[in-house]
């Protein structure tokens, strides 16, 4: 893991072949719940990634301090911080997403990706790769976002970031943006996906955690 | 009151159901539930910490949060992580047999989205002592119910003939589709009077 | 952001005692509370700001005319400017035109809907008895069928001279008769059923007691009578 001359790999591999939703199968929870438009994905994908970077930052930086026996709880503490504060920015800057959002931000901190990054390489590894890896996988996880949200507004509401693409004769699947859509969209997404990652490499495994 | 009392409890049982409407707690939902036993017990682990969660919020949203507001997220999770252990270990001591049934679970559950989201989403709607019980209630039962309902089906998926690239986790979300456009036949239930 | 980068860094040892442990957990409580301390007290007067914006605004969409409100309390027997201890925050804001004249009052509430709870804010004018405004604040009700509780026009319309006595009541598209039923949505019928409970709801709590206050206020009622 520790890979001091291919720090590109280090940022590119949490884009596809360690992807925290499609191939890791975490966060599941916001993944579905605020994927329903474009923009709310984006910006549920803007503050993940958010506390993601700091939280590594920090534990990378403190790595030696931090005693064995209390880390996970100092991680926690570290991620709540970071998404409390993401919370209040939210709520001072953009209060409209910040409503449609909800409860769903203070959610990131039981988002297993970030916990999952901090213990499996923040912990153990220099600022630097720390923070490619967790851009890596913060914006992974903003593109599978991304990804499902644009999928559902396109059908669910025949527009994409507000604007209608379809024009006034489509008629909108209602479901996709209502919770089933989202269990549709990422069940069809992950079916591509393990489709085109088979093809690619038969020679990985893919492990799928729950 | 009683009726509102009734309203929280079928809201957060069939109408919102904590998995299938708010997506929470579908690790557990997509991953452990494949026997119909383990689902039970694992929905009534869930009742049971869910309750004590509930407990928990309400007593920091009335005598500690009202001086730091900003805590609420940390407060949140310490507190409810430690109550959780400490049940945990009263229970060991006191009913061995409850333990064994539950126990395995109990730390599993703790840092499910779903139990931060009951403390969340009752704090936002200003729940109160009552409420927030009656709704920890509807929500666990209602996770329970879309686990046993899922264990069912994946049970029975097993010994069907299904494409190796859906195997696993997208077919398990498309199930989960359908039983939540199931669910959403409850919509309305309790306003067409 | 503050960087910890002055704390000495030791070599982690296997068996840490209590007294790292605690240290550990003070250190990053510590920082924490410095960086949520901060950034509480810069958002708050901005987080503050934009919910006294929204419920402006919402104010002055139901009172038309509306140039500046207070929240009313209620003490126990009626309502009451006077907002001190053994005085709670009623849901009811009295609205005033450009001049300081007492237009109307802005009442929130909120009932089930077909989804979940539908929240709303509507405005009453005590001199004529009638409902003059109503704007859903929050509502989950199913895009495009329920959700036409606040964006169909000719629903909304029910809304801009709505009787309260003796009752509001729902009836289907097209068959209104009474100043005081309200036109259901065609396919929305339990949305729109859920409005008009929470607006009955509401005028069953409070309209007695702004009446009350109303008359306490201006005994002669002139200062209110609308033009």
């Amino acid at each position: 893991m520790n890979t001091p001359d291919g720090h590109w790999d280090v940022f590119v591999k949490g884009l596809w072949k360690e992807n925290p939703v499609f191939v890791a199968v975490l966060g599941m929870c916001p993944t579905l719940a605020v994927t329903n438009t474009a923009i709310n994905s984006l910006a549920m994908g803007a503050a993940t990634l958010f506390v993601l970077f700091f939280s590594s930052l920090l534990v990378s930086l403190l790595r030696k301090v931090i005693a064995k026996q209390v880390r996970i709880t100092t991680y926690i503490v570290i991620i709540a911080t970071f998404v409390s504060l993401v919370d209040m920015l939210l709520a001072a800057l953009v209060p409209d997403i910040h409503k449609e959002l909800g409860a769903f931000i203070a959610l990131i901190v039981v988002n297993c990706v970030i916990l999952g990054r901090q213990e499996a390489f923040a912990a153990s590894n220099r600022v630097g790769p720390a923070l490619l890896d967790a851009a890596g996988m913060g914006v992974g996880f903003s593109m599978a976002l991304l990804m499902i949200g644009v999928v559902r507004e396109l059908l669910g509401n025949g527009s994409l970031f507000d604007i209608p693409v379809f024009g006034s004769s489509f008629e909108p699947w209602i479901v996709m943006i209502l919770p089933p859509g989202g269990f549709f969209t990422l069940g069809f997404l992950l079916l591509i996906f393990n489709t085109v990652a088979r093809r690619r490499a038969t020679r990985s495994s893919i492990v799928t955690k729950a | 009151m009683a009726q509102e009392l009734l309203w929280i409890f079928i809201s957060a049982l069939l109408i919102n159901n904590f998995t299938l409407a708010y997506f929470l707690g579908i690790c557990p939902f997509l991953g452990v539930s494949n026997k119909l036993d383990t689902a039970m017990r694992l929905g009534l682990a869930n009742i049971f910490v869910m309750i004590i969660t509930a407990l928990a919020a309400w007593a920091l949203n009335t005598f500690v949060l009202i001086y730091a507001p900003y805590l609420r997220l940390i407060s949140f999770i310490i507190v409810i992580a430690s109550t959780v252990q400490f049940v945990e270990m009263a229970i060991k001591k006191w009913s061995p047999e409850l333990f064994k049934a539950l126990g395995i679970f109990l730390p599993l559950i703790t840092t499910n989205c779903a139990i931060l989201g009951i403390a969340l989403f009752a704090t936002n709607k200003g729940y109160g002592l009552i409420e927030g019980i009656v709704y920890a209630l509807g929500a666990g039962g209602g996770m329970t119910l879309a686990l046993v309902l899922m264990a069912g089906i994946r049970e029975e998926t097993r010994v069907l003939d299904i494409p190796d690239v859906m195997k696993g986790t997208a077919l398990s979300l498309i199930v989960a589709g359908i039983l939540s456009m199931a669910f959403m036949g409850f919509a309305g239930m309790f306003s067409a009077a | 952001m503050s960087e910890p980068s002055n704390i000495p860094l030791r070599s982690d040892t296997q068996e840490a005692g209590p007294m790292r442990l605690v240290a550990t957990l003070g250190l990053a409580g510590f920082f924490a509370g410095l960086l949520l301390v901060t950034g509480f007290v810069y958002t708050l007067p901005m987080i503050e700001a934009n919910k006294a914006e929204s419920l402006r605004v919402a104010v002055y969409q139901v009172l038309e005319g509306c140039a500046g409100f207070d929240q009313l309390g209620w003490d126990g027997q009626k309502l009451t400017t006077q907002l001190g201890t053994g005085v709670e925050l009623a849901p009811v804001y009295l609205g005033r035109d450009a001049s300081g004249r007492v237009i109307g009052f802005a009442v929130t509430t909120e009932e089930p809907g077909f989804q979940d709870i539908i929240r709303a804010i509507y405005g009453y004018d005590p001199t004529t008895d009638q409902i003059i405004g109503m704007e859903i604040l929050e509502s989950k009700e199913t895009p495009g069928l329920g959700d036409k509780i606040f964006k169909d026009d000719a629903f909304r319309a029910n809304f801009t001279a709505l009787a309260v006595q003796p009752a509001i009541v729902s009836v289907k598209k097209g068959e209104k008769a009474r100043p005081n039923e309200v036109e259901a949505i065609t396919g929305a019928t339990i949305s729109s059923k859920a409005v008009t409970r929470l607006l009955q709801k509401g005028m069953e709590a409070w309209r007695q007691p702004i009446l009350d206050f109303q008359a306490q206020l201006d005994p002669q009622g002139e200062n209110t009578k609308s033009q």
